[in-house]
């Protein structure tokens, strides 16, 4: 069980779809959306990271570590522009977002 | 069942329990602190694939800095969640039906994987026994450190000009001019002239200006 590829990617790809669903249930709420996305980054990292010990190929955890730095970096900015969002509006609905529509 | 399987279990189990709390839980604070259980039973899980660096990473990046980054967030933004989750269940269904179809593909892909042999030929850097100068063999964190610092140096770059335009975006975002103060404003002191300052004026004797 520890020692098979199958089972981390399951693991992997239960935790992408709780991810997947995060988004539709919570489709209001940037803060859990964004925490969401994480969920999601943290399920491909579980996957490079399986693969990359199961092949025996380092490359697979050197793109893990661009994947969390990309993430890190799209953490910090999301919820800057969350802030930038909150100040201007007064709240941080995802459905009153349509000032460039109107 | 070893040892390994048992830690295996609980790490993933605590994973998908704690990925589930994050997207269930009522209150946002709760989200935060499940996704930071989440990170930690991840990295539980690349300490068992043996991947120990990224795991320290996990640790110290997302616990340390991410998780409380959206903690501090969550706790500054006053906002009335309990509004955010009006028609919370709405599209509950459509999103059930997705998660099921998802986890169903999946697993059917991943349920019988097999290394493939074209696979094991394409590996870019395998990974060898590598000894170091005391003929011991080197962890994981020192063999990933001497592909990242030598064939990968360029990506080590490239992530840390990723990480500064994050932080310059960032700050640029919330940085706010606060007007009304008083600070000192150095371009204004450097650029004072003697015309706008001084003025000089001939003084009529006994009469003052």
């Amino acid at each position: 069980m520890a020692g098979e590829l199958s089972s981390y990617l399951l693991v992997a790809g239960i935790l992408f779809a709780i991810g997947v669903v995060g988004i539709f249930l919570n489709r209001k709420n940037v803060i859990i959306i964004l925490m969401s996305i994480e969920l999601m980054l943290l399920a491909v990292n579980i996957n490079f990271v399986a693969f990359s010990m199961f092949l025996q190929d380092l490359v697979g955890q050197v793109f893990a570590f661009m994947v969390l730095t990309v993430a890190a970096a799209e953490a910090a900015i999301g919820l800057a522009i969350l802030v930038a969002f909150f100040r201007n509006r007064g709240d941080i609905s995802v459905t009153t977002a349509n000032t460039m529509r109107n | 069942m070893g040892f390994a399987d048992l830690a295996f279990l609980i790490f993933a189990a605590s994973t998908i329990l704690s990925g589930l709390g994050v997207i269930l839980a009522k209150n946002p604070v709760h989200s935060v602190l499940m996704l930071i259980l989440a990170f930690i039973s991840t990295a539980g899980l690349f300490v068992l694939m043996g991947a120990e660096y990224l795991a320290f990473l996990l640790v110290v990046v997302y616990v340390g800095a991410v998780a409380v980054l959206f903690l501090f967030v969550v706790m500054m933004l006053d906002v009335d969640f309990a509004e955010l989750r009006a028609d919370y269940m709405r599209y509950a269904p459509l999103g059930g039906v997705v998660a099921v179809a998802l986890v169903a593909l999946i697993g059917l892909a991943v349920g019988d994987w097999h290394i493939p042999e074209a696979a094991v030929a394409a590996r870019t850097q395998p990974t060898e026994t590598v000894l170091d100068v005391t003929g011991q063999e080197v962890g994981n964190a020192e063999q990933l450190g001497m592909v990242l610092y030598t064939k990968y140096v360029h990506f080590f770059q490239i992530a840390g000009l990723i990480l500064l335009v994050a932080m310059v975006g960032a700050i640029t975002l919330t940085f706010r001019e606060r007007r009304g103060i008083k600070t000192q404003d150095v371009g204004a002191q450097v650029g004072r002239r003697r015309e706008d300052a001084v003025e000089v004026v001939s003084v009529p004797t006994g009469r003052g200006i």
